[in-house]
């Protein structure tokens, strides 16, 4: 099996990539405070790079349209600054911008509906902790404010519950070919599907106290808090353990040159015994055909039984032929999975010497022992029943580590051209929930003053069960991958030693 | 079994243009029921009549390498990619019609494939504005296919082929415009057809044959393969 462990960092990387795409992107994580000047100098906006983002001749259509689109909308944004709306328009415009230049960066988007929604969501999204923000700095006055959560509030709630979802179910459903025709049904199916166990959801924890009615902001906000905790700390785990892992090179296999190539050349014998038994069965084809028996696939019920029966001993030998093709054409594909892992290592190797590479791994063993801290506050917290009191920062700096650099390379893993729409709206929707059960969970932490307005908008929910959930699933998936990566680490010398 | 000579083409585009069901139409003249990722390369084996309906005539083996990924991928999946791109004798050039990206991403994937020596840095010297010299010089045989041309509405149809046939001339090379699920566009005799024909002649003329027509004396293809150290693997 392989792992591929890209180090990214998210927000420097997609600030960064403002200018032009193709000058050399480094890769730093983000809390990497010493770092960070430096890698702003070599992504900094050069007027080469402004120069390259103008759309050449050759481009003049959808890409310039974005373009200008997008300098309207900062232009608008900025000109506003002073209303909450234009920060809106502005964050608006982020979101836009992320998701041509990062998320998709080589593919051409026709669903304008997919791009607009997934801004909406970011802007909103962020929006909610401006509010926190405002709320401690004292901006605007209390009663503005207060209008502004609330409405805030409905929107993100009608987009995560509503929008989204239905999205979702209408693009993987216009994916299967079978049910294209009735689209629009099949979606609504899904939703209806996607509602019911969303509600089912509230059953068996006790996120409410009974006084609240059916169609109440709390029961939405409780069942989104729920899973977005529970996404959260899946992550956070998840992220603690393969954090340090990556960074430290005391985890690297060693790899040689003499490796490589005798993988290599194992992959180009493999691909040459795959021609030469295609070879034999094009010309075994050539002169079937050429003598006129067409070679027929056994169609239908009544064929197969004739198939069985009567059998011309060439064809039985083709399918033995194209048995062994089909074996090779595997062992050929682990080959190249595994040339590419070899590479991959030889490469964290070679930067692992350079001054960055012994940098970042001092920090991972910092990181280390910052994760098994996590880990052992965790368990004593579930074991003394406790409510964690960790600072709002720290917090943060976990959320935007682990959940975005994991979220964005899972993406590009798994993403291709069909069904890019309906990543790009789950990643709409987990940062929707993410970021509505991070504000739950911060109002722990800050001050009494601070707690009230986020009572007051989010009615009586049961914060503490929340702390200790994310606690419980903290737990469970920082062992887990710590079970998982080292069978993983295991497994995988003892594979190259067989060679 | 007659030890028939060997070409090697490579298949390059973006993902889901469609090469594998291209490759598998230009092979077994079927259409391919369940397209599915490519992981690393796929090869297929194609039977050429080279200068068919000639006294010449001459029956040659072309390997169509279908190599998977796309331009963006992990420095280290380039590298092992690189490893197929050894002493090849053609490309074809692979992009979606529905996707403008695609086109463009060939002028990189053309790079990536003939300058295979030069490690592969993102520093892209070249954004659309490249430089035609570069594929001036260049000795191996070209063709662009567009694909999904079924998906295009008659209506924008014109528009993509005027940009098609830009990008073709960018290259010094034919274009060839199709729907990959429907065998009718390679039919014998149609035109598309025809230059297919000839970009495979051309691909083995350069390969086998000098220019004054003589074919260039017995080449082993035991020597093509990492060190020369290999016994040449065929089973006759």
């Amino acid at each position: 099996m392989t792992l591929q462990y890209h180090v990214s960092d998210p927000v420097l990387h997609c600030i960064g990539s403002l200018g032009s795409p193709e000058l050399p992107t480094y890769r730093l994580p983000f809390p990497c405070c010493a770092a960070a000047p430096q890698g702003w100098k070599q992504e900094a906006k050069t007027p080469v790079a402004i120069a390259k983002m103008w759309p050449t001749d050759h481009q003049l259509d959808s890409s310039s349209f974005h373009h200008y689109f997008l300098l309207f909308v900062c232009a608008g944004g900025f000109v506003s600054s002073h209303h909450l709306q234009g920060h809106q328009v502005l964050f608006f415009g982020f979101g836009w911008l992320f998701f041509m230049r990062q998320l998709f960066k080589d593919y051409e988007v026709r669903q304008y509906v997919v791009q607009v929604v997934f801004s909406v969501t970011f802007a909103f999204s962020c929006t909610m902790f401006e509010l926190i923000i405002f709320e401690i700095l004292g901006v605007l006055n209390s009663s503005s404010r207060y209008f502004h959560w609330k409405l805030n509030l409905y929107v993100i709630l009608l987009l995560l519950v509503f929008m989204v979802p239905f999205y979702i179910g209408y693009f993987v459903v216009s994916n299967i070919r079978l049910l294209h025709r009735k689209r629009l049904f099949f979606a609504c199916l899904v939703w209806l599907t996607f509602m019911y166990f969303f509600w089912k959801l509230g059953d068996p924890f006790p996120i409410l106290s009974p006084k609240h009615g059916i169609l109440s902001i709390e029961q939405l906000i409780s069942r989104v808090g729920v899973i977005g905790v529970t996404l959260m700390a899946l992550l956070s785990g998840f992220g603690a353990v393969n954090c340090p892992y990556t960074y430290m090179s005391y985890f690297l296999r060693n790899v040689t040159d003499a490796d490589i190539l005798a993988l290599e050349r194992r992959l180009l014998q493999t691909m040459d015994m795959i021609i030469s038994k295609k070879k034999r069965i094009a010309v075994a084809h050539r002169t079937m055909f050429q003598r006129g028996e067409v070679h027929n696939k056994p169609t239908g019920f009544w064929g197969m039984i004739k198939s069985v029966t009567t059998s011309a001993p060439g064809s039985e030998n083709l399918s033995l032929i194209q048995q062994e093709v089909d074996a090779l054409e595997e062992l050929s594909r682990q080959l190249f999975l595994e040339t590419a892992d070899l590479h991959a290592t030889k490469e964290r190797i070679e930067y692992s010497i350079t001054f960055q590479g012994k940098y970042f791994n001092f920090l991972g063993y910092f990181f280390s022992i910052y994760c098994v801290w996590k880990i052992f506050m965790a368990t004593i917290n579930i074991v003394f029943d406790r409510v964690g009191k960790t600072d709002p920062v720290t917090r943060g700096i976990e959320i935007t580590v682990n959940y975005l650099g994991i979220q964005f390379d899972f993406f590009y893993a798994i993403s291709s051209s069909k069904s890019s729409n309906v990543i790009v709206l789950l990643l709409a929707q987990i940062m929707g929930m993410y970021f509505v059960s991070s504000v739950l969970l911060i109002r722990m932490s800050m001050p009494l003053e601070y707690r009230t307005i986020i009572t007051e908008v989010l009615g009586e929910l049961q914060f503490n069960f929340y702390h200790r959930w994310f606690d419980v699933i903290f737990l469970v998936s920082a062992l887990s991958s710590i079970l998982f990566l080292y069978l993983a680490h295991k497994q995988a010398p003892e594979k190259h030693m067989a060679l | 079994m007659a030890a028939l000579d060997r070409v090697k083409v490579l298949v390059l585009g973006d993902s889901g243009v469609g090469k594998s069901s291209l490759v598998h139409l230009l092979c077994q003249n079927q259409v391919l029921g369940n397209p599915s990722w490519t992981v690393g390369c796929s090869v297929d084996v194609r039977i050429h009549d080279y200068k068919e309906g000639t006294p010449e005539e001459k029956t040659y083996y072309t390997e169509l390498w279908d190599v998977g990924g796309s331009v963006g991928s992990a420095s280290s999946v380039k590298s092992t990619r690189a490893v197929f791109y050894n002493s090849v004798n053609g490309i074809i050039l692979v992009h979606d019609l529905t996707n403008k990206k695609s086109s463009q991403n060939l002028y990189r994937w053309s790079l990536e494939a003939l300058n295979r020596d030069v490690v592969p840095t993102g520093v892209l010297v070249t954004n659309g504005d490249y430089d035609r010299e570069q594929f001036a010089d260049n000795q191996i045989p070209l063709l662009v296919i567009g694909t999904k041309l079924d998906q295009i509405p008659e209506a924008k149809r014109n528009e993509v082929l005027t940009r098609t046939a830009f990008l073709a001339e960018d290259f010094n090379a034919e274009e060839i415009n199709l729907d990959c699920t429907n065998p009718r566009y390679l039919a014998a005799g149609s035109s598309n057809a025809v230059k297919l024909s000839r970009f495979f002649d051309k691909v083995i003329e350069k390969r086998y044959f000098l220019r004054d027509g003589n074919q260039i004396p017995g080449f082993s293809d035991r020597k093509r393969f990492g060190g020369g150290t290999l016994k040449n693997l065929h089973y006759d």
